[in-house]
């Protein structure tokens, strides 16, 4: 099965929902002569924006660059125009290449899935031919080094990890320092969930983030930020903390599989111009496929 | 908590109060604000719709318009509809005595149900109950770990019979062995599935076929979006529902989903969890969530709180101690640790009327390492010094400053800040104690004053007295 028959199978209870009400919307406009939304369909299509978190600034952006016509139909025209809006955050960060190891910091709120995707991250690099390390620094929540040891040992890469209390920044210099010395290429670092809001988590981060420059120049070379699809508008606010703290690069959606859309996604490429790099979309190890715009967006507006 | 969407409505009170009167196009200007600030909120679309709609109907009625004071009846439709919305129940578990009496635990993945078992443990625990834990979690990897360790920390006995990887027996034989040993409570924790996933959602109902529980909490993240009613919808109509936690509100998240939840799917929200540590749990109250939203604070809240820390002998030995106007460093040192014990400054703050909005004033952000500075260079003293201040010359500073890790300046501070605030005791010693200090509190000079009202500037240092920012 091809990734957008998989992507197309996560989001298909998505889709649902969203296709019937979209089509009638679409009936409404190209009705119209020169395809222009009356003040209703623009009020709905903003509505239905919403109703997928993307929220109200975005979703009026959209409806703005749509409302008067253009070529296509009304699909095709809000299609391009969210395709629009994740190039232009992809253009902003583009992927790192270059320096080995890359050491890539996995961050987010708690409870979004960061220990799982980084788990699948692993598993999928080890699969491509790479030498992933991942790097237990979540000393913090009960069991989550066991966690993430189960899954370093279901996909077979190497595994740093500390005792539970442990200064996190020393464990991600270890795990640099011991990455480096055996040839691992990237080295993955799990972090503990932290509202964005927790002053002093988001200051222990920013050590870590020094640490690990310490151990590494440049390092870290990526910042993924994971979101749980159902997230509301917050996932706004903790990507605009995150960025600012941590330099978070690109996105990781997950729970993607359930009736929640992500949209919020489209709000943090228009407002961060942070790119998506990956979805999530099952508990299987292989649950994780790299993000691909044009197949998000069909997926999200065709049926199954 | 709650406070983006609180500090919204406020500003479109406020604009709404410089208004002599009321006009229908000034009602629908402001609709149109809450209305936003209701769908920033994460709040169900239809909901805001209905919602908007009742609260003009009550906002345009002739009364209204004509009344001498239009914007109040506005905040009044306003309070009242969203009391409406969030349910007069109050939190808790459904009333009942059966024994033992069986929680399920239920809601997707990270909404944190795993965390919520054990500070609900806990929290049975504090009111005389003894609770027994299970995970039935074979999925998630270290998922029973977790809670075999939330369990150590909160000294609760967990259920774990090692190898057994079948959620259905597990909690099954949890249920034999409360039973058998006498606890009057089990807890069930539950591995997190989405709603659309029919094989563990048919896995959920064995396990409630199991146990026959009593109280069926949804456990929801405060964080999510409009997908939220969808979710806990149909969780109610395959498993049913009796209550919603509402986890993460230390957060900033406008729990807007919690509003849709309790009117669209009828369950009321049984308790709010707040924080990373195990106390961090509190029944669930609709008037004073409400209450804060519209900014005009939660001390119910707050006084509940502080009287379950503060030792009444304490507080009494220092009433005592202020009428004699002997208060100490060492007396000083003791309110600290109560203070702290209340939990993060930031979260006492909101709860505070007129505090809400200032807890964004970053500068000012009262820093809990600020609070371990003190405490660590009262410490560094010796009793002696404790008791006498005026004891403490040049090179005991000196002394007292490399002991505790600061500056003399950081001694010298405390000392005279110290030294400010025996005097205001003494005038509240004189003139008989406000409320709050008779609780124990320490809260110059803002208390002395009558609890911070909106408006008041406050004095630098802030509210607390001694913090300073460095």
């Amino acid at each position: 099965m091809g990734l957008f028959d998989r992507l197309k199978q996560g989001l298909s209870r998505t889709t649902q929902t969203l296709v019937s009400r979209f089509g009638d919307l679409v009936r409404r406009a190209d009705d119209a002569a020169d395809g222009a939304l009356d003040t209703d369909t623009a009020e709905s299509l903003e509505e239905m924006l919403i109703a997928a978190d993307v929220g109200v600034a975005a979703s009026r952006v959209v409806v703005d660059a749509v409302r008067h016509g253009g070529a296509g139909g009304l699909r095709d025209r809000v299609k391009r125009e969210l395709l629009r809006m994740f190039e232009v955050a992809a253009a902003a960060h583009p992927p790192v290449t270059g320096p080995s190891p890359r050491v890539v910091l996995v961050v987010g709120v708690n409870g979004v899935g960061k220990t799982t995707t980084l788990g699948k991250l692993a598993a999928t690099l080890k699969a491509s031919g790479h030498a992933p390390m991942v790097c237990a620094a979540d000393t913090f929540r009960a069991a989550a080094v066991e966690q993430l040891e189960i899954w370093a040992h279901r996909a077979g890469v190497e595994i740093v990890r500390a005792a539970h209390g442990a200064d996190p920044a020393s464990v991600v210099f270890d795990a640099i320092t011991s990455g480096r010395a055996k040839g691992c290429d990237p080295i993955l670092v799990d972090t503990a969930g932290r509202l964005h809001t927790r002053v002093n988590l988001m200051h222990e981060l920013e050590k870590m983030r020094r640490v690990a420059g310490r151990a590494m120049a440049g390092a870290p070379h990526e910042v993924l930020l994971v979101l749980d699809a159902t997230v509301g508008q917050n996932g706004l606010v903790q990507a605009r903390e995150f960025l600012g703290v941590a330099g978070v690069t690109g996105i990781v959606l997950t729970k993607l599989d359930g009736t929640a859309k992500g949209g919020i996604a489209v709000a943090i490429a228009h407002d961060l111009k942070l790119p998506i790099r990956y979805v999530g979309i099952g508990e299987g190890i292989d649950d994780l496929i790299p993000f691909d715009p044009a197949a998000y967006v069909d997926a999200l507006f065709e049926a199954a | 908590m709650f406070d983006a969407l609180s500090t919204r409505l406020q500003s479109v009170f406020a604009s709404l109060r410089r208004e002599g009167r009321l006009t229908p196009e000034l009602v629908e200007t402001a609709l149109k604000e809450i209305r936003l600030a209701l769908l920033e909120a994460d709040v169900n679309v239809k909901v805001v719709k209905a919602f908007i709609d009742r609260v003009r109907d009550r906002a345009l009625d002739e009364e209204v318009l004509k009344s001498l004071s239009p914007s109040q009846h506005v905040v009044k439709a306003v309070r009242d509809e969203l009391l409406a919305l969030f349910g007069e129940t109050k939190g808790g578990l459904v009333p009942g005595n059966r024994s033992p009496r069986v929680v399920l635990m239920l809601g997707l993945q990270g909404s944190g149900k795993t965390t919520t078992s054990g500070k609900l443990g806990a929290w049975l625990a504090k009111q005389g109950k003894h609770p027994l834990l299970v995970s039935t979690d074979v999925r998630r990897p270290a998922a029973i770990a977790q809670l075999a360790v939330l369990g150590e920390k909160a000294s609760l006995p967990v259920f774990d019979p090692a190898g057994n990887l079948d959620p259905v027996s597990r909690a099954a034989g949890a249920l034999v062995e409360a039973r058998s040993k006498g606890f009057d409570t089990l807890i069930v924790d539950t591995a997190g599935r989405l709603h659309i996933d029919d094989e563990l959602m048919k896995e959920l109902a064995a396990i409630k076929a199991a146990v026959q529980p009593s109280d069926l909490l949804y456990v929801a993240d405060s964080m999510t979006g409009q997908d939220a009613v969808r979710s806990a919808g149909e969780f109610h109509g395959q498993i049913g529902v009796t209550g919603v936690v509402l986890t993460k509100l230390d957060g900033d998240a406008r729990g807007g989903a919690a509003l849709s939840v309790v009117s669209v799917v009828g369950v009321p929200i049984a308790f709010v969890g707040s924080g990373e540590r195990m106390e961090d749990i509190e029944l669930f109250h609709p008037d004073r969530i409400v209450s804060r939203l519209l900014g005009m604070g939660d001390v119910l809240s707050l006084i509940e709180k502080a009287e379950q820390v503060i030792d009444q002998d304490d507080a009494a030995d220092l009433e005592d101690k202020l009428r004699r106007n002997a208060f100490t460093l060492e007396d000083f040192a003791k309110q600290l640790k109560m203070v702290k014990r209340l939990g993060p400054l930031e979260n006492i703050l909101g709860m505070i009327p007129g505090m809400g909005q200032m807890k964004d004033a970053a500068a000012q952000k009262p820093d809990e390492k600020q609070l371990g500075r003190v405490e660590a260079i009262i410490s560094s003293m010796t009793a002696q010094e404790r008791r006498n201040h005026t004891l403490i010359n040049g090179s005991r500073r000196k002394r007292i400053a490399s002991g505790s890790g600061t500056s003399v300046e950081d001694v010298n501070r405390l000392l005279k800040q110290f030294v400010e605030m025996q005097r205001v005791m003494r005038m509240m010693g004189q003139g008989g104690l406000p409320a709050m200090a008779r609780g124990g509190m320490k809260m110059p000079p803002m208390s002395a004053g009558g609890a911070g009202l909106p408006g008041r500037k406050r004095k630098k240092g802030g509210p607390w007295g001694l913090i300073k920012s460095r």
